[in-house]
Parts: C-alpha cells; sequence; structure tokens
C-alpha cells in the first residue's frame, strides 16, 4: 500500500488544489479572492493533465539526437497549452468586470454589489 | 405537409384554421343583426366607473404588481420560501453546483 | 458546388472567425462599410448552411478531417483510432446549426440600428461573430476536447457582449456572473474529459463510445458532464444566473445567449446519447433529467408571474420553457433500452423535445426583442411604469402578440405542435408529468396577459405621447423570425418530417455515429 504513494502525489496535489478552489469560490465574499479561487481551479486542472501524460520509459517526440525509446503522442500537453491559454484570457475578462463594478457599486464585495435579485 | 400524427391522432392547422373562419363568419353575422343605434364621439363612448369622478390616466392603470393580488396573497408563504434561496450572491450559486453534483455523483454510482 | 460541399463544415466555422477578425480593420474605413461587410458574409454562411443541410438530410453524416488528405478520410494510414480533429455534422448537429443561423441573422439584422451611438462598436461584432463561432463549432464537432474549446470562446464573446454597457452597473453585475458561471463549468467539464483520457487514450467521440466501459471512473465523469452542462443551460436549481444575465444584455445578444444555452443542451444530449448511449441502461439517468426538467419547468414559471421587470420575466420563462425540452428528451432517454416503449411514445417525445428547442429559440427571442424595442424607446424595464405603448408601436404589439401566444401553446401556432407532442407522449409514460406541464402552460398565458396588460393597453399615457414605432432594421430583425414561426405554424408536419426527425434518429441510432468514422478506414 504505501508503495503506491511516491507514484500518487501527483494526483493527491490535483485533489487539494481542487478542493482549496472549490472552498475559495463557495466561501468568500472578495470578488477578487473568487478569481483567485479561479485560477487555482484551472491551475488543478492543468497539473491533472500533465501527470495523466506520464509514461514511464518514453521519450520526448524530438527527432534530432534522439535517445534510446519508445516516443509518446504530445496530446496531454497539446490540451494543457490549450487550456493555460483560455484561462489567461478568462481571468484578464474577470478581473476587467471586477474593475468596472468597483468603480460603479463603491466596493467589491459579493453580498453587498447584488443590484440583481429575486 | 402540414400535418403532424403522433400516436393515433392528428394535429392540423390548416383545418383548425378553417373551422375558425366559419365560427367567425356566424359570429359575424349574428352581431350584425344587433342594435345600430350608437354614436361615436358623444357621452356614449366615455370611460365609466360607476358613477365617480374618472381619475386621470397615470391613476387609472392597474401597476403591474397588483395585477394578480389575490394570486400572491393565496401563495404567500410559497412565495417567500421559494425567494429565500433567490439571493443574487455568486458564492451561493456556487454551492448549488457542488452539491448537486456530489448528490449526482453518489446517485450514479450506487444506482449503477 | 462539390468543393463547397465537402469543405462546407470548416468554412462555416472559418469565415465567421475572419470576419471577428478583420472586423476593426474594416471599421476604420466606415460604418456603412463594415456593417454591409459582415451582413454579406453572413449571408454567404447561410448559404453554406443550407448547401450542408441538403447535403446531410440526403445523404447522411457529414465528416470533415482536418489536416487530412481527403477530408472524409477519419483514421489516419496505419493507425486504428482516430487521432486528428475531426467535425462530424448528423441530423441534430444540422438542426441546432439551423437554429443558431437563423437566431443570429434575426440579431445581427436588429443590432443595425440598436448600436446607433455607441461606442466601441466593432468589438460588438467582432464578439458577435465570435460568439456565432463557438455554437457553430460546438454543435458540429466530434471530438471532446474541441467541444470544451468552444464551450470557452461563446463563454468569453457571451459574457463580453453581456457585459458591454458599461456605463450601466447591473450590466457589469450580469456579465461578471455569466463569466464565473462559465469558467467554472468549462473547468469541471475538463477534469472530466481528462478522467476519460486517461483511462482509454482517446478524445474522439466516436471512438470513446466504442470502448467505453462504464466503470465507477466514468459514472464520475458522466455527472461532472451532465451537472456542469445543466448548469450552462440553466436548468433548476442551477438556474439563478440566467435572469440576472439575460436581463442586462443589449439587444440582439440575449437571443444569442438563450441559443447558447440551448446549444449547451445540445452538448448533454451528445453526451448521454452517443458518449454513454448503447448497453447502458439509461433510466437512471434519464429519470434525473426528467426530474430537472419538471423542476425547471414549474420554478421557472412560478417566479416568472411575480417580477416586475419585463426582461426578468421573459428570462424565467426561458427557464421554464428549457424544462419542456429537457422533459421531452428525458422520457426519451428514460425508454431508451425498451424498443416497445420506444417506438411507441419514446420517438414522439423527442420529436417534441426537438421540436420544442427551435421553436423556442424563435419565439422567445423575438419577445426578448420587443422587451428591447420598449427600452431602447422609453429607457425604462420596469412594468409599473409603463402603459398604453400599444397606441403608438402597432407593429411591436403585433409581434408580441405572436409570441406570447405561440409561448403559451395556443393553437394554431408551432409552440402548440410541439406541445401536444409532449403532453400526449408523456402521458403514456407517467401521467403526472403531462399535468404539470400543461398548469405550466396556462401560468405561462397568465403571466403573458400580465405583461400584454401593462405595457400595451390601457389609455395612452401624457409621458409617453411623443414614443414612435421603432427603426426599420429592428422591425426587419422581429419580422424574419415572425415569418418563421408562421411558416411552422402552418406546416409543422413539413418541419418535423424533414428536420426534426433526423435528429431524433440520430440522437437513438448510436450505433450509425461510430460506424461513421471507425468504419471509415481508407
Amino acid at each position: 500500500m504505501m508503495q503506491y504513494i511516491p507514484y500518487n502525489i501527483p494526483f493527491i496535489a490535483v485533489a487539494l488544489l481542487v478542493g482549496v478552489a472549490l472552498f475559495i469560490i463557495v466561501f468568500k465574499r472578495n470578488l477578487i479572492k473568487i478569481v483567485m479561487g479561479i485560477a487555482i481551479l484551472e491551475a488543478g486542472v492543468n497539473l491533472f493533465l500533465v501527470t495523466l501524460g506520464y509514461r514511464a520509459g518514453g521519450v520526448a517526440p524530438i527527432y534530432t539526437v534522439t535517445p534510446e525509446g519508445t516516443m509518446v503522442l504530445p496530446v496531454p500537453q497539446a490540451l494543457t497549452l490549450t487550456s493555460i491559454v483560455i484561462g489567461v484570457s478568462v481571468i484578464a475578462l474577470m478581473l476587467t468586470m471586477v474593475m468596472y463594478i468597483y468603480r460603479h457599486m463603491g466596493d467589491a464585495d459579493s453580498r453587498k454589489s447584488r443590484l440583481l435579485r429575486g | 405537409m402540414s400535418v403532424v400524427t403522433y400516436g393515433y391522432a392528428v394535429w392540423s392547422p390548416i383545418i383548425w384554421l378553417v373551422v375558425l373562419l366559419v365560427i367567425a363568419a356566424i359570429a359575424l353575422y349574428v352581431r350584425s343583426r344587433g342594435q345600430k343605434r350608437y354614436k361615436k364621439g358623444t357621452a356614449q363612448t366615455d370611460v365609466f366607473i360607476s358613477g365617480i369622478k374618472v381619475p386621470p390616466t397615470e391613476q387609472r392603470h392597474v401597476p403591474a404588481h397588483n395585477i394578480y393580488w389575490g394570486f400572491f396573497e393565496a401563495l404567500k408563504g410559497f412565495y417567500s420560501a421559494m425567494m429565500r434561496p433567490h439571493t443574487g450572491i455568486l458564492n451561493d450559486y456556487m454551492l448549488w453546483l457542488v452539491a448537486v453534483m456530489a448528490i449526482t455523483v453518489l446517485v450514479l454510482i450506487i444506482v449503477i | 458546388m462539390e468543393f463547397l460541399t465537402v469543405h462546407s463544415p470548416i468554412l462555416i466555422v472559418a469565415i465567421p472567425l475572419l470576419a471577428a477578425f478583420i472586423a476593426p480593420l474594416i471599421s476604420r474605413i466606415g460604418n456603412k462599410f463594415r456593417d454591409t461587410v459582415n451582413v454579406a458574409l453572413l449571408g454567404f454562411v447561410t448559404l453554406l448552411i443550407a448547401i450542408l443541410a441538403i447535403d446531410v438530410y440526403t445523404n447522411g453524416t457529414r465528416i470533415y478531417t482536418l489536416g487530412a488528405a481527403v477530408p472524409e478520410m477519419a483514421i489516419p494510414e496505419n493507425y486504428m483510432v482516430p487521432i486528428r480533429i475531426m467535425f462530424q455534422v448528423d441530423g441534430i448537429s444540422m438542426f441546432m446549426g439551423l437554429t443558431t443561423t437563423v437566431v443570429m441573422l434575426a440579431a445581427l439584422v436588429y443590432s443595425l440600428n440598436f448600436l446607433k451611438g455607441q461606442t466601441g462598436q466593432d468589438r460588438f461584432y467582432s464578439l458577435l461573430m465570435l460568439l456565432y463561432v463557438g455554437m457553430i463549432g460546438l454543435e458540429f464537432t466530434g471530438d471532446m476536447f474541441n467541444l470544451f474549446v468552444f464551450l470557452e470562446i461563446l463563454s468569453i464573446a457571451g459574457a463580453g457582449l453581456a457585459a458591454y454597457r458599461t456605463n450601466l452597473a447591473d450590466a457589469v453585475e450580469g456579465g461578471f456572473k455569466y463569466i464565473v458561471i462559465s469558467a467554472v463549468s468549462a473547468l469541471l467539464v475538463l477534469f472530466a474529459i481528462g478522467i476519460l483520457y486517461g483511462q482509454y487514450n482517446l478524445l474522439s467521440i466516436a471512438a470513446l463510445a466504442q470502448n467505453m466501459q462504464f466503470n465507477t471512473l466514468d459514472m464520475i465523469a458522466l455527472a461532472m458532464l451532465a451537472i456542469a452542462f445543466v448548469m450552462k443551460l440553466a436548468g433548476v436549481p442551477l438556474h439563478m444566473w440566467a435572469p440576472d444575465t439575460y436581463a442586462v444584455a443589449p439587444a440582439g445578444i440575449t437571443p444569442m445567449i438563450y441559443t447558447s444555452s440551448a446549444a449547451s443542451m445540445y452538448a448533454l444530449y451528445r453526451v448521454t446519447f452517443t458518449l454513454y448511449g448503447g448497453h447502458f441502461d439509461t433510466t437512471a439517468i434519464g429519470w434525473i433529467v426528467i426530474i430537472l426538467g419538471v423542476l425547471s419547468m414549474f420554478i421557472g414559471v412560478m417566479m416568472a408571474i411575480h417580477q416586475t421587470d419585463i426582461k426578468r420575466l421573459m428570462a424565467y420563462h426561458a427557464i421554464s420553457q428549457s424544462g419542456y425540452m429537457l422533459l421531452g428528451v428525458g422520457v426519451g432517454l428514460a425508454v431508451l433500452n425498451d424498443p416497445a416503449a420506444l417506438a411507441n411514445y419514446g420517438r414522439d417525445a423527442m420529436n417534441g423535445g426537438i421540436f420544442h428547442i427551435i421553436n423556442n429559440a424563435l419565439y422567445k427571442g423575438m419577445l426578448f426583442l420587443t422587451a428591447e424595442a420598449i427600452f431602447f424607446r422609453i429607457g425604462t424595464r420596469d412594468l409599473n411604469k409603463m402603459g398604453g405603448l400599444g397606441h403608438n408601436m402597432k407593429w411591436t404589439t403585433i409581434f408580441f402578440i405572436i409570441g406570447a401566444l405561440a409561448i403559451s401553446g395556443i393553437p394554431p401556432f408551432n409552440g402548440f405542435a410541439s406541445k401536444l407532442l409532449i403532453y400526449e407522449s408523456v402521458f403514456r409514460f407517467n401521467p403526472l408529468l403531462s399535468v404539470i406541464a400543461m398548469f405550466v402552460s396556462l401560468v405561462t398565458l397568465a403571466s403573458f396577459t400580465k405583461v400584454f396588460y401593462s405595457a400595451f393597453t390601457g389609455p395612452e399615457m401624457p409621458a409617453y405621447k411623443e414614443v414612435r414605432e421603432v427603426p426599420r432594421s429592428m422591425l426587419i430583425g422581429m419580422g424574419i423570425m415572425v415569418a418563421c414561426i408562421i411558416f411552422f405554424s402552418i406546416f409543422p408536419g413539413l418541419v418535423v418530417d424533414t428536420i426534426v426527425a433526423p435528429a431524433t434518429d440520430a440522437l437513438i441510432d448510436q450505433a450509425g455515429y461510430i460506424n461513421g468514422v471507425m468504419g471509415a478506414a481508407p
């Protein structure tokens, strides 16, 4: 049982990151902290995607000065790069909107800045 | 082309429109044999509210939140229970998401 | 012509993307030039959609593989599984594509006049084209990760557009809520895609459906995918963001954001019917969808009749009508493995649910456009302050009456046809659900009577004496939708046989979807 733990450390880290991120998004009131929570959630999911791509004894698919071994398909790395770029643009958009909300309401608190309710 | 079949029955809007035209023709005929002594522009076409003085236009039109007063009064308990989750706070929306996802995961794992 | 047919899936995605990126450059020449170019490019895309629709409905599923020597070659040489990004257009994808294009045409024509005097118009059109690309890409894709990418594209474009009027405080708040909801849902979708990829090393939907083993991890992935899509389509109890966002979006954008919720519903059906169909007892997930549908219908309409803000009221009605679609297709999902029940009432229920998608996009979109026409002339959305607008805004009143009768399911409109299909078939599944559906229809009519009385009838208010009818391009935008509504009302049989029945067959027939890809060896 104990010999499985070093292999599973990245997955435990993913579970911790996603758990902390969901806790922040549900319980923290400041809008900027909610945006930080989404950034941590994104980091957790990206780590999950990269960890899935590990193959023991594999070699990077580069054709110059190739060492011995089977080359891996670079699909999970491609998925992670796409996800990181999407994450950057989403966080930029969210921070711009928080700025406008602060300018209008004077307060970046999710309990106070709720004009729309009911 | 204009007929939808479901189960053992049929819905055809063209037949419905034809029936509507026939009934409308009958209704217009019956109406045309009625009273013709009616003069527009005289006191016969003014607003009449049981003889009291007619208030100006803004006060005469019933505002929207008073229209279904009886319905809302009867269902007051239901509506106060419904307004409590609809807070408008973003954190509560996320709490619903996490809770419903947890319940669905449990249901799907246990049932299947 | 052959070139256009073969390459149409990628051209339909690429041309609006090009239009989105060159919109700021074209705006330097002039506003009218930019409007003309946008309308011309969208007209060409509509022509391509028509060509693709004729091809899909006569020849079957069309596959387009990006980067292959021949576009129909799904699996590369010496490989066993599809590796490249693929577009796969079958009956239901084409149905959703048609819905999206009609709503986009109306929204674009409506926005031409609505934005007079606003700044940043070139970015508005850029984002609108990106929103269209996101929706069409989501509907045409045959690949799970591509689904995630297009889902994010449409969320970002939609949120940017919802918060377009940054001078109003509630607009930015509505846009912020939309982007937070969408970001969290999309990240959970990506997590589920990661779980599926880690097990099977495959991303293509057809290949995953063939190798699916239905163990515990797959059930966790199904739950995450389904609930994330339910949150994006605003089903109760995850619906609370929808009235906030739909109410503050500018004109023409609310129908598009509403149609992007319908696209998320398509993604939900794609995952439950095609990815997890097959030798799998779908009764449990079918009942979950039915319960969510009934809750959406009931709570949506009871909250709607209480509102005094006209666009919030219509947004709650949008949530309630989504419940009808979930109910109809959920009944089909629950009886998927029971051939007698499926032939008896399952197909009719799914026909009703899917027909309701396009009906609802048309009349709900048009009702949103009439509400924005009122806001354009008066400047307020509060029903308590309105009155007697029918004296001056005659065309808007007529369009509103047609939309309100259609949404309540009054004959002879198309709403009645699809609701009748849902009532009759759901009654044979479980009578109580049908009774709830009819009650919801009644309360829908009651709440639209309230809006009609408050806004349009009544004596002429002195404050609104100078209100005139809205400009002509807005009337044309609404007129496109009304023409489609009247066409669908008089010829429902034509629509059901040509467009809806192939969509139902495409959803039920999972083996055909898989064979379209895996059987197409070079």
